[in-house]
């Protein structure tokens, strides 16, 4: 066991951990915060998606120790600061972009991440970009519509499912 | 997974002298080995990651020298290297995998559906590992096989930027690496074509398309398929459509080449 620390959502989170703890698990296990989803652990899915100095990553394909120092975003920390759900999961809300909610997570955190460096992508850079989150539900229209809606863009001409 | 210690050095030299342990492994993105770790295919004692090794990054040109980092991620390879490499490295995996994934790890496990392996041979490029140079043309030695001795790390890659290259990968669908990829540089030594996922002995250069390349370089002069022996045959294609991609993708990327 060492001792590994990291900013979680703007907070500092310490906690013991074995070489081989994932940060999927040290987030979900060692912190509670659940809303990062474990879908496939073999990184494919991308439910668990997390931003670390401000990067996507798959928190099921990096150690908690790689994280020691790290600035950690997750999808508890992006709802505003009075609690009203952010741009992008407003977004999700009035498009539909959510069935089970079981993929959610790591597509707010994917869409964030896209947004960062491209704030007006296309419906083609949206779902490029989107190639390694996988959703079951919705077959992903709502989603490229919800991504395309919180980035200010007209979403009349996309498909609704 | 096995239980293992993990270290985090910050200089080569730590980085050797910690792998010089038995049953220790460097650790570089993680995005092949975390998983491998996980189906217990690998059970180190110790995991020495190199992320924090600052001489082990970046992504430079100058006087027409590629140089790379074997601690770049394949991100920072899309974002810096020369046109043709770059748009190679965005098209590995997905955006999460980008961020972590490096070339030294890519060219250290040596898949043989890997995207780097290919434009290595092809680039004729100078593998920089913390004890030698070694060509690229020696250094991959058949599937997941390489010249790297136990716990050589590499440093880095070093290239000539080419007068003109393009990868062309033939996806599969599922896993997203290269069911085959072909890669044609025009280097100051020629024309030169890597291949990647077609061949059992892993990444090769198709000899016979540079020859006839290095004569006219046209996409009308790619010789036809080579022969199927010897290539992959698996669910997701014949040795024979295989071999018919390997001919199919050298032509695309002479003529994108233009
Ligand atoms: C969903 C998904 C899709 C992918 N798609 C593609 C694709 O389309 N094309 C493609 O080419 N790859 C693909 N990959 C693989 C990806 O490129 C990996 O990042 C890469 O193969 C390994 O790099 P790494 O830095 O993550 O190495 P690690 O997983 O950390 O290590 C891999 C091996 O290399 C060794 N190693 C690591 N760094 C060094 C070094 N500097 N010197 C010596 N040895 C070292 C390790 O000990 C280990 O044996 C994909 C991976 C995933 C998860
Ligand atoms: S749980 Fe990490 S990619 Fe699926
Ligand atoms: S909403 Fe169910 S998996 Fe995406």
């Amino acid at each position: 066991m060492s001792q590994v620390t990291m900013t979680v959502n703007g907070k500092t989170a310490s906690g013991d951990v074995e070489g081989r703890t994932l940060l999927s698990q040290f987030l979900r296990e060692n912190l509670n915060l659940t809303g990062t989803h474990v879908g496939c652990d073999t990184s494919q899915c991308g439910a668990c998606v997390v931003h670390v100095n401000g990067e996507a990553v798959k928190s099921c394909t990096m150690l908690a120790a790689e994280a020691d120092g790290a600035d950690v975003a997750t999808i508890e920390g992006q709802a505003n600061a009075d609690g009203s759900l952010n741009t992008i999961q407003q977004a999700f809300q009035d498009h539909h972009g959510l069935q089970c909610g079981f993929c959610t997570p790591g597509m707010v955190m994917s869409a964030a991440a896209l947004l960062k460096d491209n704030p007006k992508p296309s419906e083609a850079e949206i779902r490029d970009y989107l190639e390694g989150n996988i959703c079951r539900c919705t077959g992903y229209h709502n989603i490229v519509k919800a991504i395309m809606a919180a980035s200010g863009q007209d979403v009349s001409a996309i498909a609704a499912e | 997974m096995y239980n293992f210690e993990f270290e985090q050095p910050s200089t080569v030299a730590e980085a050797v002298a910690a792998l010089a342990d038995e049953d220790a492994q460097a650790l570089g993105g993680g995005q092949t080995l975390i998983p491998t770790l996980k189906q217990r295919l690998a059970s180190p004692s110790k995991l020495v990651s190199l992320a924090g090794i600052a001489e082990m990054k970046g992504v430079s040109i100058a006087d027409g020298v590629l140089t790379i980092g074997g601690g770049a991620t394949h991100a920072e390879v899309a974002a810096d290297a020369c046109a043709p490499l770059a748009a190679l490295a965005a098209n590995i995996g997905d955006p999460a995998v980008r961020n972590r994934g490096t070339i030294g790890g890519s060219l250290a496990n040596n898949d043989p559906a890997a995207c780097y392996p290919s434009a290595m041979l092809a680039l004729n490029a100078t593998i920089v590992t913390n004890a030698r140079e070694i060509a690229a043309d020696d250094y991959f030695q058949g599937m997941f096989e390489t010249a790297l001795d136990e716990g050589e790390i590499i440093t880095g890659v070093r290239i000539n930027v080419p007068d003109g290259a393009n990868y062309q990968k033939f996806e599969q669908p599922a896993s997203r690496f290269a069911l085959v990829g072909v890669f044609v540089a025009k280097t100051a030594e020629g024309v030169r074509v890597g291949v990647t996922g077609a061949s059992e002995e892993g990444a090769f250069r198709w000899t016979e398309a540079e020859a006839a390349l290095n004569g006219s370089f046209s996409a009308d002069a790619v010789p036809a398929a080579p022969s199927a022996d010897g290539m992959i045959s698996d669910l997701h294609g014949t040795a024979a459509y295989r071999a018919h991609l390997v001919a199919v993708l050298t032509k695309r990327a002479v003529a994108a080449i233009g």
